[in-house]
């Protein structure tokens, strides 16, 4: 098997968290596509230090998980506020800027 | 076969375990990744995103990366999912909106842009990287100690920013979470006037039906007229869409608003 089939299951995972976060409108789930196209990032770097022979990949896949952890822990916290003030996590409902 | 491309075949292969690894572990990391795309539920889109993320972890063990798949478990399907349920069960599981497209076409466009980028992914980057050196070397004294070498060397820096966006991140999320409390809590007769204001209702809720066939929290109580009563139930399993019909009834006891759930 060639390792490259890892990259294309990364893109695969990729677009289809890109399709979530288009299609869905419940700001919790969209958060969750965000991570799975985070997660489909770290499988193509993972993949690529594999590929290249160092360990470079990995470490950029480290850092990318502890960016993750900081943004999920801040975006969860805006939709709790969110949904506090609106009563509805839909990415629908805050769109006051528009008026 | 000439021999440079027994080279190149052989300078590309992976292991039959890993091979048998991949094509068990691919699909079922691409099925759950869509069920996250098409579950309703959004606890299932949850349940769903943790079955990828231990399917990648697996992955990224038998690419010679054991130490991150070992973090993947822990801070992600650990941590990050346990939050995702926490906020989950905060805001509720009927906190949702419908299925109707606000903008017209959305759907489809969103589609055919998600397939487009897959498709530009896989053949842009397809035919750009061939190489297979392995990690071995990398690794030969350890995934993890190899790993420590280059962040407590070359990636020093970026390593010691790292803890101050977590700091950042912590102290906002208290910021964004805290809520300052502006009016007198209610007292005992704030909320007992607010119960017999009119439209209230001022008695005791029905208990649920209890039947012989099951354990009655999801069966509605009937009224003497044998209509089902929509006050016996609560109100958060008739949004999850967990109610029972009454059995012998012939109606439908609430209506299943499966739209709202997604």
């Amino acid at each position: 098997m060639n390792p490259m089939n890892y990259v294309y299951l990364s893109a695969l995972l990729f677009s289809i968290g890109a399709a979530g976060v288009l299609l869905r409108r419940n700001a919790i789930v969209v958060f969750m596509c965000i991570e799975l196209m985070l997660n489909a990032t770290n499988l193509a770097f993972v993949t690529f230090a594999r590929m290249k022979g160092n360990l470079d990949g990995q470490v950029i896949a480290f850092f990318v998980m502890v960016v993750a952890a900081a943004e999920v822990v801040v975006g969860l916290a805006i939709i709790v506020t969110i949904f506090r003030t609106r009563r509805s996590a839909s990415v629908d409902g805050a769109n006051l800027l528009k008026y | 076969m000439s021999t440079s491309a027994q080279l190149l075949a052989a300078a590309t292969d992976t292991g039959d375990g890993e091979a048998v690894t991949f094509w068990i572990l691919g699909p079922v990391a691409v099925l759950a990744a869509l069920g996250i795309l098409f579950s309703r539920k959004a606890v299932h889109s949850a349940l769903l995103l943790a079955a990828t993320m231990l399917s990648l972890a697996v992955l990224y063990l038998a690419q010679d990366a054991p130490f991150l798949g070992v973090v993947q478990v822990v801070v992600y399907t650990g941590a990050v999912m346990m939050l995702f349920l926490f906020v989950l069960m905060l805001v509720g599981v009927d906190s949702s909106d419908s299925l109707v497209e606000t903008l017209r076409g959305q759907r489809v466009a969103a589609l055919v842009t998600a397939i487009g980028f897959g498709a530009l992914l896989v053949f842009g980057i397809g035919d750009a990287v061939t190489a297979n050196a392995g990690l071995k070397e990398a690794n030969q004294d350890g995934n993890v100690q190899g790993l420590a070498n280059l962040i407590f060397s070359r990636y020093v820096f970026a390593f010691e920013v790292t803890s101050a966006l977590l700091i950042i991140a912590a102290m906002g999320a208290m910021v964004l979470a805290h809520r300052e409390r502006h009016e007198a809590p209610e007292t005992q007769r704030d909320r007992s006037l607010a119960r017999f204001r009119p439209g209230a209702y001022g008695a005791p809720l029905p208990g649920p039906g209890v039947y012989a066939r099951h354990n009655a929290v999801d069966t509605p109580a009937l009224l003497p007229d044998g209509s089902p009563a929509q006050i016996s139930l609560s109100p958060v399993l008739i949004a999850r869409g967990d109610v029972r019909d009454v059995p012998g009834s012939g109606q439908d006891v609430a209506v299943r608003d499966e739209d709202d759930l997604v």
